[in-house]
């Protein structure tokens, strides 16, 4: 006997979506949420302890967000449940076992749940891809989202005077959270160049009329940029960060169409700190867990129901493909309906079904645009830091793999130790990937840095206890929040 | 005299490496990636601690006096900048907490002594001196300074490297399919893959796991079988764990053939300053999924060990398959069936400490000459196997 | 000046007035108001770097903001490797900088 019907990972947009729409069918619904504020990314917003007067300013569609915080408070047969990490997906015997625990991000002593559902809904997520540059492991150099986080979240300012660097239409938002918390924007890089971007962003006119949303909100980034007298430079990239133990400036350079540097373009910005946002990468190790299949392109596939290869486990949002918010509120809606026991092919999601078809083309669109050009590695010198937790450097891994001539990526990362540090290849292994594949051939092993078996770090005293251990002197802080918002 | 040797693990790299070393002409068949099975999938014990008086325990001593002089040759082929094996001479201390586990540990320790083990009886106070951090309820422990460990993956490329040095080739994601065989049949004088056609005047099946797959695939099945164990690794930390430290229990694990979950507390550090935690014993086939049910156990056991790991997180696991034979005795040496087949194989936990001197025993065979060790206990007619082997197709 | 907090009077978003809550670190007291992360009390106070890594000895502070880099893990109250872009300052916390040298073989020792 399942524990609930409709099982949810992730509060993000998918993930909200999702579970107001499973509710509609009539199923319960669960979702278990890893930080301790529901909205994932897109609505990272002041805590309950600290509300602002006017949230909305900061943020797009907020309306949609308290529609659904109003939805979970309302409704006992929706939970939400924050503080919830989902660090191990077992799948045996044809049953997917979630195993979690509750309490602080990385405390002691918190309770361990292992939870069966009807059906699962991933809607994990996505985290920035940060390309590696020389110097960017100096203290001031944070990815977009992190400024975005700070800046949401908190209302800290990384820097006086900040460079975005990056590609794809996130580095805008960024810029706007930034100039709202009063950094001064120096410039925003965007590899991709102007040829390259006329050239998709301009292509099938027809289909951005139905992306009105979008195009509104492009419009509104456009504004700031021409009101704060920002430079937007497209064809540019950050190619060295420079400093003794802080940012104090970076090199700019133009990049060509492969996004290798142009000799002689090089000019110094002065700087306090530096945003890298060079796109995303979807957050695929519970899917893995799974069993889910991938797609060519390393997302999970998915058909018009949002079903994943294995029978009652969904996925939507940015793991099955990167499309920002609108497509992942359609997705989510898609996935908790058929979860939940609709089809897809019923009237209520008549207009899901055609915002995914609309934004899916437009997720498109930014992914042939701002696509990471494979002359990137071209600025990286010997000693460039390439995977952050282990100190490994290029040059490092150029001579283990000509020294071992492997052409295994297990082998490869034991041996460099590259990906094994404690964020296990989130922030490298793509990189590391792209550094150590010989000649685009892939690795002989067939392994993959995306594959991540604990997915997120448990105590070995809160492993050892069995699920629903409740301790006579119970060291946990806080035990998982029925979260009402 | 050209050699195939099947399978780029530890052990099929020992055997290319001392092979070319002689002169012969080596080529390595991997139907993956170098060390991409169980070698990259366990924690480089070189152990002695561990063993039952007999040709095991016997091959292991032999084996720790060889990996230091390998530990050195491989430095001074391969260069300061190939990455170190991390060869660390660290000692083991097998702790027992019960006073029945304490009569086992002293009596199991006596037996090695006699069989020429370095095996030292310490009190507990000598214990915590070892082991600062260890649960000071110790009952017995004992001393082995002659235990080692190895970084297993980087092990198995730099034997390969050397032994590419010295001409051999090294095929990746390249298959066996089947034998090649002489006129008459009996004879083996290559093997075909899924690329080509590779002759040979010797066969060296040293697929580890799948040496039994790759084995019925030659015409001359091998009854070897994969034990699946699990290990646990924490982050970085200050350097508590100073040897390999594990509970009186593990001797148990590793001798008996239960096919029930058996688990024991294993805990070491590594060069990186992480600490390995293991173990476990399986036959899930060659099913790998993670199974928090056995995790969770040893995270029970290692924590008894050393208390302060119940605040120490998982950042991940890994799981292997050891290759075990029915009667848990390695098969060194010729086919009887099939001539020009060799099989190195069936190690079970023990493959990265024995994989050396089963290549120099592999060698002597192959130039009939006289074998560091005698190798009767390890051949594949032997009495205990018997019941266990079909005839070669 | 570089990393800090929006002032709260100038604030677009109008944040409510908050508790103020207090963090110790490297012998100094740090203020912040209730529903700052460890790392944002830290940032707000221009303290950039709060963690030193094991081989090159560097500083680390901030990096991906959302709990996937694990740069930015300090020991609190003596617990170690705890996200500190992650974690809720609640008052009082004495957090302490990681930095692990890589164990000496025990042919140094």
């Amino acid at each position: 006997m399942a524990d609930v019907d409709v099982l949810i990972v992730g509060a993000g947009p998918a993930g909200l979506a999702a579970a107001t729409s499973a509710r509609r069918v009539g199923a319960t619904v669960r979702v278990l949420e890893a930080f301790d504020e529901s909205g994932g990314q897109f609505w990272r917003h002041l805590p309950a302890t600290r509300p602002a007067g006017n949230e909305p300013r900061l943020h797009h569609q907020w309306q949609r967000y308290q529609q659904f915080r109003s939805a979970v408070d309302a409704d006992p047969a929706l939970t939400l449940d924050v503080g919830a990490h989902v660090w191990a997906i077992e799948h045996r015997d044809d049953a997917v076992r979630v195993n979690v625990v509750c309490g602080d991000v990385d405390g002691t002593g918190r309770r361990r749940e292992s939870v069966t559902a009807n059906s699962l809904i991933l809607a994990t997520g996505a985290h920035d891809r940060a390309l590696p540059v020389p110097g960017w492991t100096l203290p001031g150099v944070v990815t977009a989202g992190a400024a975005q986080a700070m800046a949401k979240g908190e209302r800290i300012a990384i820097g006086d005077r900040v460079v975005i660097a990056g590609a794809g239409p996130f580095l805008f938002p960024v810029t706007e959270s930034l100039r709202l918390a009063g950094s001064t924007v120096v410039g925003v890089y965007e590899a991709a160049g102007f040829r390259r971007l006329a050239r998709h962003w301009l292509a099938r006119p027809w289909e951005l009329r139905s992306a009105t949303t979008k195009m509104t909100e492009l419009a509104g980034y456009f504004g700031t940029h021409l009101r704060g007298r920002i430079p937007y430079r497209p064809g540019w990239g950050v190619v060295a960060i420079n400093g003794t133990d802080r940012v104090e400036s970076a090199t700019v350079a133009r990049l060509d169409e492969q996004w290798r540097p142009v000799a002689g373009t090089e000019r110094t910005v002065q700087c306090d700190a530096v945003c890298l946002g060079h796109g995303f990468t979807p957050r695929l190790e519970l899917a893995i867990a799974a069993g889910c299949g991938l797609s060519r392109d390393r997302f999970v596939t998915v058909d018009d129901g949002q079903r994943t290869s294995v029978p009652s486990v969904f996925a939507a949002g940015e793991i099955t493909g990167i499309g920002g918010v609108d497509l992942a509120l359609a997705e989510g809606e898609i996935a908790g309906w058929v979860a939940a026991g609709g089809a897809p092919t019923d009237s209520q999601l008549v207009a899901a079904v055609r915002a995914r078809a609309v934004f899916s083309r437009f997720a498109r669109r930014i992914a042939d645009a701002h696509r990471i050009g494979s002359g990137w590695t071209d600025w990286l010198e010997p000693s460039t830091m390439v995977c952050r937790c282990e100190e490994v450097d290029y040059g490092t891994l150029l001579a283990v793999r000509r020294d071992t001539e492997s052409v295994g990526l297990r082998s490869l990362k034991l041996t460099t130790r590259a990906g094994l540090g404690l964020c296990q290849g989130r922030i490298c292994g793509r990189s590391v990937e792209c550094i150590l594949a010989t000649d685009g051939a892939g690795f002989a092993d067939g392994a993959s840095s995306d594959r991540r078996p604990i997915a997120a770090p448990i105590r070995l005293g809160e492993l050892s206890r069995p699920p629903n251990f409740v301790d006579d002197d119970d060291q946990s802080t806080t035990t998982s929040e029925r979260k009402s918002v | 005299m050209r050699i195939v040797v099947v399978g780029a693990g530890i052990v099929g790299a020992a055997c290319a490496r001392a092979l070319t070393g002689a002169g012969f002409d080596v080529t390595v068949l991997e139907r993956g990636a170098v060390a991409g099975g169980t070698s990259s999938s366990c924690e480089g014990n070189l152990l002695v601690s561990d063993k039952t008086p007999g040709p095991e325990l016997d091959l292991a001593v032999l084996a720790s006096t060889r990996w230091p002089q390998v530990a050195v040759e491989l430095k001074d082929q391969l260069g300061d900048t190939f990455p170190s094996i991390e060869y660390e001479p660290k000692g083991g201390i097998v702790v027992a907490y019960s006073s029945a586990g304490a009569d086992a540990l002293l009596t199991f320790a006596e037996t090695q002594r006699q069989a020429g083990v370095r095996a030292r009886t310490i009190t507990p106070e000598e214990g915590l001196e070892l082991e600062p951090h260890l649960d000071p309820q110790i009952a017995a422990a004992v001393h082995y300074p002659d235990d080692a460990q190895v970084q297993p993956t980087i092990a198995v490329e730099a034997l390969l490297a050397s032994a590419r040095k010295a001409g051999a080739s090294v095929r990746t994601g390249e298959r066996v399919v089947g034998a090649l065989r002489d006129a008459s049949g009996d004879r083996i004088v290559g093997v075909h893959t899924d690329h080509a056609d590779h002759a040979a005047d010797a066969v060296v099946n040293a697929a580890g796991p799948w040496a039994g797959e790759v084995a019925a695939l030659l015409g001359a099945p091998v009854p070897v079988l994969p034990r699946f164990g699990m290990v646990l690794v924490t982050p970085r930390m200050s350097h508590r764990v100073f040897h390999k430290v594990y509970d009186a229990d593990y001797v148990g694990a590793t001798q008996s053939g239960d096919a029930d979950l058996q688990t024991s507390a294993v805990v070491e550090s590594t060069a990186a300053g992480t600490v390995l935690i293991g173990s476990s014993r399986q036959r899930v086939g060659f099913d790998d999924r993670l199974d928090v049910r056995v995790i969770a156990q040893i995270a029970a056991k290692a924590i008894a060990l050393f208390p302060f790991l119940e605040q120490t997180q998982v950042m991940r696991t890994f799981g292997g398959f050891r290759p075990y034979m029915p009667d848990h005795l390695p098969v060194i040496g010729p086919d009887h069936r099939v001539a020009g087949l060799y099989h190195v194989t069936g190690h079970e936990g023990a493959g990265i400490g024995l994989s050396v001197v089963s290549a120099d025993i592999l060698l002597a065979q192959l130039t009939q000459s006289a074998a560091p060790l005698d190798p009767t206990p390890f051949a594949l007619n032997r009495a205990t196997l018997a019941p266990h082997l079909n005839d070669a197709a | 000046m570089s990393a800090r907090a929006v002032p709260p009077a100038r604030d677009p978003i109008r944040p409510h007035p908050a508790a103020a809550v207090e963090i110790e670190f490297e012998g100094r007291t740090y203020r912040g108001v209730l529903g700052q992360s460890i790392a944002g009390i830290l940032l707000a106070n221009n303290v950039i770097d709060w963690r030193t890594t094991s081989s090159n000895h560097a500083p680390r502070g901030l990096f991906c903001g959302i709990g996937v880099c694990f740069d930015c893990v300090v020991a609190v109250d003596g617990v170690p490797d705890i996200r500190a872009c992650q974690r809720r300052a609640r008052g009082g916390e004495h957090v302490e900088r990681q930095h692990f040298s890589l164990p000496s073989t025990s042919q140094e020792r």
